[in-house]
């Protein structure tokens, strides 16, 4: 080896051990806000495609939890460990991660204030800090209603998901689980109707003598005939949807007597209560001013840059992003073209043109998978996202169990294959 | 005239102060039916609620007409002011005559 391959090599050794401080000389600074599904994403797809760029992560969990498969946990058919994910993979590719949570962001200052003190500055930043309950959007629903009658709908650290699991446990059967479900736009379409299901899966198995009901502000739902014909395969007579037209949406809850109360006026005592609140895009959105009347972050549709805030580029379930599903796949594959539009706006580069993913899979049960997909694309103004017409599809129905049975693999697959892109 | 049952469902408070703003939410339960006449389709004729009415203390204080593009299950939310006590009287007009009528007191103070 000669001298200067070796020398190379060494200071590439040096780069990926303390990547950060050796590029920040002049390299310019990709700031990244959020570890989940949109920012574990932009910030692993930068490294990759961009290693020219400073790409630093700010996220308050050591650890993430994953919305997706969470359901699986409510049912006890996975464990928290196998949904929760560490920053190492994301560190070895030479992101820097920054254990504090952003408070507030400056686009004019291009600075954004950690809850620590520190103040970092950046070139481009991607904001994909999710959403926030609208606690008293429902009456009687606050924090404290929430230690009781747990949302599970924001995973943080795993709290909400074990309290909801421990509740189902200790429920004697007989019991009544009563779901409070929001109208749209809200994270995660079929989520609501994925937890009825496992829920169900796991009363069936352990509490058969119980019912499931669930209070709907809405009166159709995501991939709702699959579902419908699922329960009425695997659980019939256990689940009872009450959709808005019958008076299903929930206005006022007390937690501490189980009562959801509906709009007209029926009070419904339940033993255990999941009340999935209405919601917006997460506080700091709101208080950088990105947001609009509707509580999300409207944006450029091509580059995902908030309307309020040119250099900021805001993804996953904050945004409000045309017919596109608030789903961790769309964060994710949004994500990329938020990097990759920065990175050409950073380089005074074309942004480049691409469609949009989602993948979608539901568990009706454990060995029982449905499925959605959809290809979207912007407009040449940046102004819409339609949907590529014959682009995608729903899993179809009728009496298919060899199918479904195979939907419920791919949707193993599915969720190793994209953490493995998010952390591996 | 003939009156049928219909699920209807009626909110508003059962008590107002005099010169109080009260809000009325109003929920009924029915298709809409729009017609449906296309190659391969069985031919339905129209059934809609086409006007929706409402008196408070035999007058009328609100009325709204309802065409075939307003969605199955018609929510309508309005607001009245509280003269005095009375029933507030909410009917619906179908196609075909039908009209289906709900009550509700309301108590000034």
């Amino acid at each position: 080896m000669t001298a200067l391959r070796r020398r190379a090599l060494l200071s590439a050794a040096a780069a990926l051990s303390v990547p950060a401080l050796a590029r920040a000389q002049g390299a310019a600074r990709l700031l990244v806000i959020g570890g989940g599904f949109g920012g574990a994403s932009a910030a692993g797809f930068a490294r990759r495609n961009h290693p020219w760029l400073d790409v630093a992560l700010v996220e308050p969990q050591p650890r993430f939890v994953t919305c997706p498969y969470a359901n699986l946990v409510l049912a006890g058919e996975r464990r928290m460990e196998e949904i929760t994910h560490g920053y190492d993979g994301l560190r070895a590719r030479g992101v820097r991660v920054i254990q504090d949570r952003a408070e507030e962001i400056d686009p004019v200052a291009r600075r954004v204030r950690l809850r620590g003190g520190e103040t970092l500055s950046y070139d481009r930043l991607i904001l994909s800090p999710g959403i926030a309950i609208r606690f008293g959007a429902l009456e009687g629903y606050d924090e404290a209603a929430s230690r009781v009658m747990p949302h599970a709908w924001i995973a943080g650290d795993g709290a909400q998901t074990r309290l909801l699991r421990r509740q189902l446990e200790a429920m004697p059967d007989g019991g009544v689980v009563g779901l409070a479900i929001p109208a749209n736009p809200f994270r995660c379409p079929p989520g609501p109707y994925e937890r009825i299901s496992l829920i169900a899966h796991y009363l069936k198995r352990h509490k058969p003598r119980s019912k499931i009901l669930a209070l709907d502000a809405k009166d159709a739902f995501s991939k709702q005939a699959l579902f419908q014909d699922g329960w009425n395969a695997l659980y019939p007579g256990m689940i009872e949807w009450v959709p808005l037209a019958d008076d299903g949406r929930v206005v006022r809850v007390d937690a501490r007597e189980g009562v959801l109360e509906t709009e007209f006026g029926t009070r419904h005592r339940v033993d255990v209560g999941n009340v999935i609140p209405p919601q917006s895009a997460a506080r700091i959105a709101v208080a950088s001013g990105l947001t609009d009347a509707t509580g999300w972050v409207p944006v450029d549709t091509r580059t995902f840059e908030a309307r309020a805030a040119p250099g900021v580029h805001v993804v996953g379930d904050a945004n409000i992003p045309g017919p596109m599903p608030k789903s961790g796949f769309v964060a994710s594959s949004t994500a990329k073209q938020a990097v990759a539009s920065a990175a050409a706006l950073l380089r005074g580069e074309a942004v480049p043109e691409a469609p949009y993913f989602n993948t979608c899979y539901s568990h009706v049960g454990a060995d029982y998978g449905i499925s959605v997909v959809n290809v979207f694309r912007p407009n040449a103004e940046g102004t819409a996202i339609a949907e590529v017409p014959n682009s995608g599809g729903v899993s179809p129905r009728g009496d298919l169990p060899e199918q479904r049975r195979l939907e419920a693999r791919y949707a193993d697959d599915w969720y190793a294959s994209i953490t493995a892109d998010l952390f591996g | 005239m003939r009156t049928v049952p219909i699920t209807a469902r009626i909110t508003m408070p059962a008590s107002a102060r005099k010169g109080e703003v009260v809000t009325v939410r109003v929920l009924v339960r029915h298709p809409m039916e729009r017609a449906a006449n296309a190659p391969g389709v069985a031919p339905t004729p129209r059934r809609i609620l086409h006007a929706f009415r409402v008196t408070y203390g035999g007058e009328e204080v609100f009325r709204m007409d309802l065409s075939p593009g307003v969605t199955a299950n018609p929510y309508v939310e309005f607001t009245t002011v509280a003269t005095e006590s009375g029933t507030l009287v909410f009917e619906w007009h179908e196609d075909g005559g039908a009209i289906y009528r709900r009550e509700a007191r309301l108590d000034v103070a």
